[in-house]
This record gives structure tokens, sequence and C-alpha cells, in this order.
């Protein structure tokens, strides 16, 4: 990952897709979130959904196992591996939107777009990078949307 | 069934214990992975943390065994403020709970009121770990000629 200062509003990062299956929406939601339409399908049916819908907090785990696998939320720098900037803890997210619900055999696609950064007050030598993620089905249509927060080092310590 | 009418401002709702274990989170990281910052391992010495994602999860959980799936809850648009204050650790036995901050019938969908929540995940020491600003749609109580109907609970109780 790039540091805070390498880092420049307006940044994309992509990171991929992921498909939720029937089984896997059910079983997160056994776990996190027993609302029926996203554990049985027949109750599902019978909902305002329609059929069986992942729960939204699925969604956001799905995005932290992209985020990982990219190897962090901000933007990839050039000398990652050799001089990657570190993560701090994250702060927070705001203005999350579940804006269509996403159903059974659907793929979401993930991106962030970098929207504000400024230097930490608690946290010398530490930024705070604002990115809107945003997750779209493949019809285009965008299912979800949230500015997260996340706290990185300023610049590199490698001279 | 709780109804949009049977919920007041200043209201607080508890959610359900939940006692976080070492295994539900190498479980949960096992399958939707971590960020390296997302507690600080001087600070927090060896004991596993859970994800800010998981957190959240886990939240959702709290609330449904609670009162979400006891009430007629149509969903949610989103959230509007998520704040991760604290580390959430295995062995931590959590608790908290959901305050009504507002509430109005919806203009667009008579059907259904809007319930602003501020909901707060605390630990044993009674430290907030997690907070969540959130509006949810909950259906309003069916109207007759004469005012609200009488819930399927009321029927049942004078049947």
């Amino acid at each position: 990952m790039k540091f805070f200062d390498d880092i420049a509003i307006g940044d994309v990062t992509e990171f991929g897709s992921h498909t939720f299956t029937a089984e896997a929406i059910k079983r997160f939601a056994r776990t996190y979130d027993p609302q029926p339409f996203h554990i049985d399908e027949a109750a599902a049916a019978a909902s305002l959904f329609g059929a069986l819908t992942a729960s939204g907090w699925h969604t956001m785990a799905v995005m932290m196992k992209l985020i990982a696998a990219a190897g962090g939320p901000l933007p990839a720098g050039a000398a990652d591996g050799a001089d990657c900037a570190r993560l701090g803890p994250s702060p927070g997210f705001d203005d999350l939107r579940w804006l269509r619900p996403v159903f059974a055999g659907g793929t979401l696609t993930y991106r962030a777009t970098v929207t504000g950064k400024r230097e930490s007050r608690s946290r010398p030598g530490w930024g705070v990078v604002s990115s809107r993620f945003e997750a779209h089905e493949a019809t285009g249509e965008k299912a979800m949307d949230v500015i997260v927060h996340d706290l990185v080092e300023l610049q590199s310590k490698v001279v | 069934m709780r109804h949009f009418e049977d919920f007041a401002v200043g209201q607080r709702l508890a959610l359900a214990p939940f006692h976080v274990t070492a295994k539900e989170i190498t479980a949960f990281a096992a399958e939707f992975g971590s960020l390296p910052g997302e507690f600080d391992p001087a600070a927090d010495g060896a004991l596993p943390a859970a994800s800010g994602w998981h957190g959240c999860a886990i939240f959702m959980a709290m609330m449904c065994r609670a009162w979400l799936c006891e009430a007629e809850f149509l969903g949610s648009p989103g959230v509007d403020k998520v704040r991760w204050q604290r580390p959430i650790q295995a062995g931590d036995r959590l608790g908290g709970f959901s305050e009504v901050i507002a509430l109005r019938p919806s203009k667009s969908r008579p059907e259904l009121g809007i319930i602003s929540f501020r909901h707060s995940v605390t630990n044993a020491a009674g430290d907030i770990v997690l907070s969540l600003d959130n509006p949810a749609m909950v259906a309003r109580r069916p109207m007759t000629a004469n005012g609200p109907a009488a819930g399927a609970d009321d029927r049942a109780a004078a049947s």
C-alpha cells in the first residue's frame, strides 16, 4: 500500500468480484443475521424481497475478504513488499447504504475511490484516508456504498 | 410482534449478551480475512481480536437475538455512522443496548415508520467498544376505520 503522502484524492483501487451462493448466504445469516429472508427460501419468497437475499453485513464481510486479498484497503504502492505503508486501527465508517438486495447467485464487484485525507491529530506520523467503497452488480447497478476511514503511516521510514 | 407504535423516543432495548471466543474469531478470519491494522498488537497483547466487520456482524446477532427478530422489522437502508472504539477480544462478554433517538411515520409509505437508533455495544468493564447510528423501517400497526387494529398478539391474548 502507498503511504499517506503518496495517496491522491481520486485514486481508484479495484478489489475484484464475489458470487454469493444460497448456501453461504444462509450459513452467514444463521450465525449473525437470522432474519427469515436471509435463512429460508420459502420465508424469503413470502417477504418484501420475494427471494433469498444476503445479509448486508455478509456483503461487508466479503468486502473485507477482498481487501485482505488485495493487501489492504488503500492504493497499492510500487514498492509493496519492500516498503509497504502500515495500516493502523480504522476509526470507523459513515453513510453505509445497502441500495439493492443481493440475491442468491448474485455477483458483486468492489472498488474504492479516495475522497479525502487529513493528518491524525491523536497519532503523530499517521493520517486518515477516507474512501468511498462501492459494490456493483453484474448488471452495473450499484448495490452498496460506504465511506470508510483508514489510518495509514504518513511516509516511508526507509531512506 | 412489536410494531412502530410500540417504540418511544428515549426507550432502551437491551442487546443479547454475547461471549466472544477465540474459535469464533479464528473461524470468521479464516473465511473473511482480517486487516493487519485492525488492532494494535502492542496494546492488545496476544489475545486474538475480532475484525471491525466481525464486530458489526456480532452486533447484528446480538440485536436479532434480543428484539429485532421479534419486531415487524422491514429492513434498513443502511448505517449512518459506525465507530470502532475499542478492540473486541477473545473472552469478551459483550452487552449493550439500542436506544431510540427519533421516530417518524414514513410520508411515502404509510404502512411503515422510520426509527433512528443509536446502538452501543459494551464490554464487561462497561466501555463502549462499538457504536452504530442506524435508521430502521418498522411496520405500523394495521389501521381500521376505528383506529389501529389489534395486533396478532392482542388477538391471541383475547381469545
